[in-house]
């Protein structure tokens, strides 16, 4: 004891000596230098809310099933991270969202298969609009923890193998990149679990491994596909000399191509699969020089011999995105090959038929071990889930992994979000929504891929476009009127080239102007009926790179995603019309101040950019003309780098503002509209803010993944920022006010108030979600009060207390405040205490209805230790509703009068029970009193009978309703209501009164006539029989 | 002035750096005990009752909770003058209330059995854990709370879950000032939540009769205050075994 009083007095003085010498530091570090808070250590509460959609899900790119237990299943996504199911596929949860979102492919250790999870980063199916990833990580927790494992340049990893019989021998892979020559490509080998990596096999710089898999049966037997493909901005090549089919026998030591059959000349992709019930039996499928030789090949005697079965197009289509054969685990002849819609043979692939109805494009296909009826599917829209082998599908409706391209706003209340998604056409929908945003809230606005979508500003007419402005729709909500407006060249217009995503744009001035952006900027001031060129070509024209017709490489691929040199984004500034930036796609930053009549390319004024680098954003500030802000990204010219320029002066001088904190290459950056030291930033691996105008970036990690963000909008109503992600749906970060008033004054202080917009009781009230169980449903808002505050420590130690006080001081109720370091929100659904509810046999609702306080000023007092805080927030009443003051206040009275009944009434019924308790005691002791004992505790028992209920429970053995019962229910429907209560209720309220008075009378009357008798009984017994004091009843 | 500030500094990293520098989970462990009393003390305990409340959005509702060596436990709540268990058991039988009857209903067989694994946890699951066959292993730093924290792993012995034996695993976060427990986090590992992290969090550590205790947490979203801390309470053994009618 003496002991340990002793550890403790000492440690006290030791702390007690480091708070000194702390502060004695603090003060000098006050003087020199500022307090720089990154990420976690400054956001604290502020969390991003997603809404989905998830109806129309992502691109899919590798499903992954346990060995054993058919009800885990993990799905990797595109650009949405990695997703598991426990339920057999029914639902999943995502569990990588720290790391960059694009993913290759998972493995599931076959010893460990509930701990050890491996996950390749970068997505391999490589479209134009692909993204990359940094390496390999490994979970060792059946994927609740992450660990980057290294291999951080391989960019895009397509195969992890672990060995059967021993969980740190891995080999792994590796495709590369994409976009340029690199020496990370092959396959890798680790012994050590991942801690370090040989490379094992190289074939050259250009060639990477684009399948890896072993022979189940025999660990030594390998079997590698190597592929030569390239992407630029503007082409695709597949196929080379290099590309080839590799087997090893000597456990990955030496490999030898495996070509008896395949035909001579270049190859493309080839996917490579081996049947999992009979080591001898492999399935290819390859992209070659001649049409009719390319599709399916079959061997029988492990890779000695090949025989060419079909080239059907499900087996042929586009071989870099779906490069994907299975095998049934039980059935060697039954194969299933990825396709635009997905093919299955069940004779040994000599004939396919189609699977089910599902969306196009499906990317992997796996077979439940246990029962290989079941399969599942990875499209570019979602997982699909078949329990008769493939022929009718079903949709997971809960992967919110939509890839948006762009995303805009209106000024409704509460606003809509706009926006279009890879190969699933273009939507819009609330941010918020009865019980929350789910897939009924969704209204399609486009087909197609879709991109940018803009509300006009003023009229109820969305514009919405498909790929390379194929099509631009103007669509009249109202009429539901639909009308192509594209615009089209005209008499000695050269072709139009639009980009893939081509830009469009309204004016903040000019509510019917719309621009759109070719190689020219277009004008349209009636909404696209008309158009005007104002601009020469503002790219650099460069013939080499519009050879399109001829991309793709073995297989022909001009789908118009490669279209290039063109203009991306367009912005009219907001403070003068006149003033126009565009940016293209080869480099060039064009300025007109005149409206259109000259421009001048300012790119060159930037130093440090490389040439010809993707002008991705140009943001035209609100604080001024000449201001705006560019954003670069290199990533088709194999530069990863984060570029952001800010200019102040048309664009004469550009000022970088990026640091060492960005990661990954930005794709957009907004300002806040109060505070222009207040930036977002979008990057290829998540969001990132300043609070100092780019001197210091933190990543913002807050129920945030570390996803694409390709475009933000900021509402100027609720001060939202709204994310349209490339891989996770549209993602909001509500009220970013607090985020305005931090400065180093604020990071000093031990504890700081935000002040906020006045807190609104809402009073729309709805019966909540459609959503069945397993559907995604994103978040609403939060509508309750708001109290935000900064904690420059974590509060560990003794005491924190907040409660909510009237302006007198009163207290209203108490709150649980957060404690840790950073931003703290604590929100307060403006109640005030409950009413104290007598005790019966069951429990009364009315117990849960609290008062509304009414609007007004409310003081914040938290306790903190010694010290005290306080601050004063607004409570206003909700500015739409129809409720007058008068009969705000009748509610309010009634309430009160009710609310104070039912405390009386538990007071009642409280003195009651105790007296019961006496009585019983006393009966017990003396066998004189017995008779009249009992006689007084039956009289006091039936009239409790009458106050409450007493009997039945609290479902279907309902006992019919007493007084308090009556009387709560009509507390509860006044207190909950937004309106004067209704003549029924105040008839209602006549009958429950006249129960109450006679239950109070009864109850006065039988303490009148016996409380003298069992008090005299109970001191003559020595029983002590004290009450508490209504308002200590009430109170505790 | 210079020279002195920089012995200041270089005394203050001595202290902050042993601490820093436990990157051993047995150190953490054994440091966090010593700091909230001392082995000693903590096994010196034969049952802590704890009266609590649950602040739910300023709805201040009480619980008792009482945990006695060998899984003996109960949570009362009190609602409305009833007194309700919410949750007992005997270390046998774990039982619940049902709300429509507010009758006894026995927790499923697996529960029961998953929680009989943990009957030797009192007073402190990270006491002598290696002697209760569990394991820890420091996993490295993370920001936690907007803090520096120690991460542990810390494995007990494998729950059952729908007849599949399963890791139990829970992720303690010690701040690096204090060497407190801040927060922990463990998968779901059952029901529609299933496969997502439950999150706790611990505060206002206090002590009573020489050992500290958290007086604030956050259990999944739900805020628990603790008011009194009494050790050896006398209960009624009725109190955890499952009534008969």
């Amino acid at each position: 004891m003496l002991g340990i009083f002793f550890i403790h007095k000492y440690m006290k003085k030791i702390n007690l000596f480091i708070a000194i010498t702390t502060l004695t530091i603090a003060v000098n570090v006050t003087a020199q230098e500022k307090i720089v808070l990154k990420g976690k250590e400054l956001f604290g509460d502020i969390k991003a809310r997603h809404i989905g959609p998830a109806l129309m899900s992502g691109r899919i790119t590798d499903l992954t099933m346990h060995p054993t237990n058919n009800k885990v299943i993990y799905t990797a996504t595109a650009g949405g991270g990695v997703w598991k199911s426990n339920n057999g596929g029914a639902s999943f949860t995502p569990i990588f969202d720290e790391h960059i979102q694009s993913i290759g492919c998972i493995a599931i250790d076959p010893s460990k298969p509930d701990q050890n999870i491996w996950v390749g980063t970068g997505e391999t199916w490589t479209r134009n609009s692909v993204s990359m990833g940094d390496g390999i990580y490994k979970s060792t927790d059946g994927g609740q923890n992450w660990k980057n494992m290294g291999l951080p340049k391989s960019d895009r990893i397509s195969s992890i193998i672990v060995d059967p019989s021993n969980s740190d021998i891995v080999w792994v892979g590796v495709l590369g990149a994409l976009w340029g020559n690199s020496d990370e490509r092959g396959v890798y080998k680790t012994t050590d679990g991942g801690t370090t990596w040989q490379k094992v096999f190289f074939v050259d710089n250009k060639t990477g491994c684009s399948d890896l898999i072993m022979d189940a049966n025999n660990p030594n037997i390998m079997y590698a596909s190597f592929w030569e493909f390239r992407r630029t901005p503007w082409s695709f090549s597949s196929g080379g000399t290099q590309s080839a089919l590799f087997k090893s026998t000597d456990g990955g030591k030496t490999w030898n191509k495996i070509h008896n059959g395949f035909p001579a000349g270049k190859l493309g992709r080839i996917a490579i699969a081996i049947a999992p019930s009979n080591s001898n039996i492999l399935y290819s499928v390859l992209e070659t020089e001649k049409s009719n030789l390319n599709g399916l090949y079959r061997s029988e005697d492990a890779g000695a011999s090949w025989k060419h079965l079909n080239s059907d197009f499900g087996l042929v289509v586009r071989p870099f995105y779906f490069s994907r054969i299975v095998i049934d685990p039980k059935n060697p002849d039954i194969v299933a090959k990825g396709g635009l819609t997905g093919s299955i043979s069940r004779d040994g692939g000599k004939t396919f038929k189609s699977l089910g109805n599902m969306h196009s494009d499906i990317h992997d296909i796996a077979f439940d071990n246990i029962d290989s009826n079941r399969i599942f599917c990875g499209t570019d829209g979602g997982v699909y889930r078949s329990w008769d082998g493939g022929n009718s599908m079903e949709m997971v409706a809960n992967i919110p992994v939509s890839q948006f391209y762009h995303v805009s706003i209106d000024d409704k209340e509460p606003y809509n979000v706009y926006g279009g998604l890879q190969d699933n056409g273009s939507w819009y929908g609330p941010t918020k929504s009865s019980g929350g945003v789910e897939a009924r809230d969704w209204i399609r606005i486009g087909q197609g891929d879709g991109f940018r979508v803009i509300k006009h500003a003023t009229k109820n007419i969305i514009y919405s476009e498909m790929q390379g402005a194929e099509n631009v729709w103007r669509y009249n909500t109202d009429t539901k009127e639909l009308v192509t407006i594209e615009p089209l060249a005209v008499k000695g217009d050269p072709k139009l080239r639009f980009n893939w995503n081509a830009p469009m744009e309204i004016s903040k001035k000019q509510p019917d102007r719309f621009y759109m952006g070719s190689q020219f900027v277009h004008k349209s001031e009636d909404m696209g009926k008309s158009w005007t060129k104002i601009s020469p070509d503002l790219t650099t024209n460069d013939k080499v790179k519009m050879n399109q017709e001829n991309s793709g490489g073995l297989s022909k691929d001009n789908s118009g995603a490669e279209n290039h040199c063109t203009i991306f984004t367009i912005a009219e500034s907001p403070v003068n019309e006149n003033v126009i930036w565009a940016g293209t796609d080869d480099g060039n930053v064009q300025i007109t101040q005149d409206g259109g009549k000259t421009w001048t390319n300012v790119v060159t004024n930037i130093t440090g950019l490389p040439k010809n680098t993707w002008c991705y954003h140009i943001e035209a500030s609100v604080f001024g003309a000449g201001i705006a802000y560019a954003v670069f990204e290199g990533h088709a010219n194999n530069d990863y780098t984060p570029y952001t320029y800010k200019t102040t002066d048309y664009g004469k001088t550009w000022k970088s503002i990026i640091t060492a904190d960005v990661d990954g290459f930005v794709r957009n950056i907004q300002e806040d509209f109060v505070n222009e030291n207040l930036l977002f930033l979008g990057t290829e691996k998540g969001l990132y803010i300043t609070i100092d105008g780019g001197a210091n970036w933190s990543h913002f990690t807050n129920n945030m993944p570390s996803v694409a963000v390709h475009f933000m909008e900021m509402n100027k109503k609720t001060n939202d920022l709204v994310m349209a992600t490339h891989g996770r749906g549209v993602i909001i970060l509500d009220d970013i006010s607090p985020l305005r008033q931090i400065n180093q004054e604020v990071l000093n202080k031990d504890l700081h108030f935000f002040d906020l917009k006045p807190n609104v009781i809402e009073e729309q009230s709805d019966f909540g979600t459609t959503a069945t169980e397993m559907e995604f449903v994103g978040g609403n808002p939060d509508t309750r009060a708001q109290i935000i505050y900064y904690l420059k420590k974590r509060h560990t130690l003794g005491k924190m207390d907040m409660e909510i006080q009237d302006e007198n001081g009163n207290k209203i109720v108490s709150l649980s405040p957060g404690k840790q370091k950073g931003i703290n929100l604590v929100t307060w659904s403006y109640n005030m205490k409950n009413p104290k509810i007598a005790a019966g046999k069951t429990i009364s609702y009315a117990g849960f209805t609290a008062p509304r306080v009414q609007e007004g000023n409310y003081k914040v007092v938290l306790t903190k230790g010694k010290e005290t805080y306080t601050h004063t927030i607004t409570v206003k009443n909700d500015p739409k509703s129809a409720l007058s003051a008068a009969d705000r206040k009748k509610q309010m009275e009634t309430t009160r009068t009710l609310f104070n009944m039912n405390e009386k009434l538990a007071y009642s019924v409280y003195e009651i029970d105790e007296t019961v308790k006496l009585l019983t005691q006393l009966i017990e002791k003396s066998k004189a009193f017995t008779k009249e004992g009992t006689k007084i505790k039956t009289a006091f028992e039936t009239l409790k009978a009458k106050m409450v209920v007493t009997t039945g429970d609290g479902y279907v053995g309902t006992a019919e309703p007493e007084l308090r019962e009556k009387l709560g229910d009509l507390y509860a429907d006044i207190a909950a209501n937004f309106k004067a209560p209704s003549n029924s209720q105040l008839e209602n309220m006549e009958l429950v009164n006249q129960l109450f008075d006679s239950a109070d009378a009864e109850f006065k009357a039988l303490k009148t006539k016996y409380q003298a008798t069992y008090l005299k009984q109970a001191t003559t017994n020595s029983i002590p029989f004290v009450l508490k004091t209504f308002d200590e009843f009430v109170k505790e | 002035m210079k020279t002195l500030k920089l012995s200041v500094i270089a005394f203050l990293f001595s202290i902050i750096g042993t601490s820093s520098f436990a990157q051993n989970a047995d150190e953490i462990i054994s440091k966090y005990i010593t700091t909230i009393g001392g082995a000693e003390k903590l096994k010196a305990l034969k049952g802590v009752k704890m009266e609590m409340s649950v602040n739910a959005g300023g709805m201040e509702i009480p619980v008792e909770l009482v945990q006695l060596p060998g899984g003996k436990m109960y949570v009362k709540i009190n609602l409305q003058g009833k007194e309700l268990t919410q949750m007992a058991s005997d270390g046998n039988t774990m039982w619940t209330t049902n709300f429509m009857t507010m009758k006894a209903e026995k927790a499923d067989a697996e529960t029961t059995a998953n929680a009989k694994l943990s009957n030797q946890d009192f007073p402190d699951a990270l006491l002598d854990y290696k002697a209760k066959g569990y394991s820890a292993e420091y996993v490295g730093k993370e920001t936690k709370e907007g803090t520096e924290c120690f991460k542990v792993k810390f494995t007990k012995k494998p729950v059952t879950v729908d007849g599949v034996k399963t890791d139990d695993v829970t992720y303690y976060f010690f701040d690096t000032e204090n060497n407190l427990p801040i927060a922990t986090e463990a998968e779901i590992k059952e029901g529609p939540m299933k496969g997502q992290k439950s999150v706790s969090t611990m505060s206002d550590y206090q002590e009573v009769d020489g050992i500290f205790f958290p007086f604030s947490m956050n259990q999944g979203g739900q805020d628990l205050k603790v008011k009194k801390i009494s050790f050896n309470p006398v209960v009624d053994e009725k109190a955890f075994a499952f009534p008969t009618e």
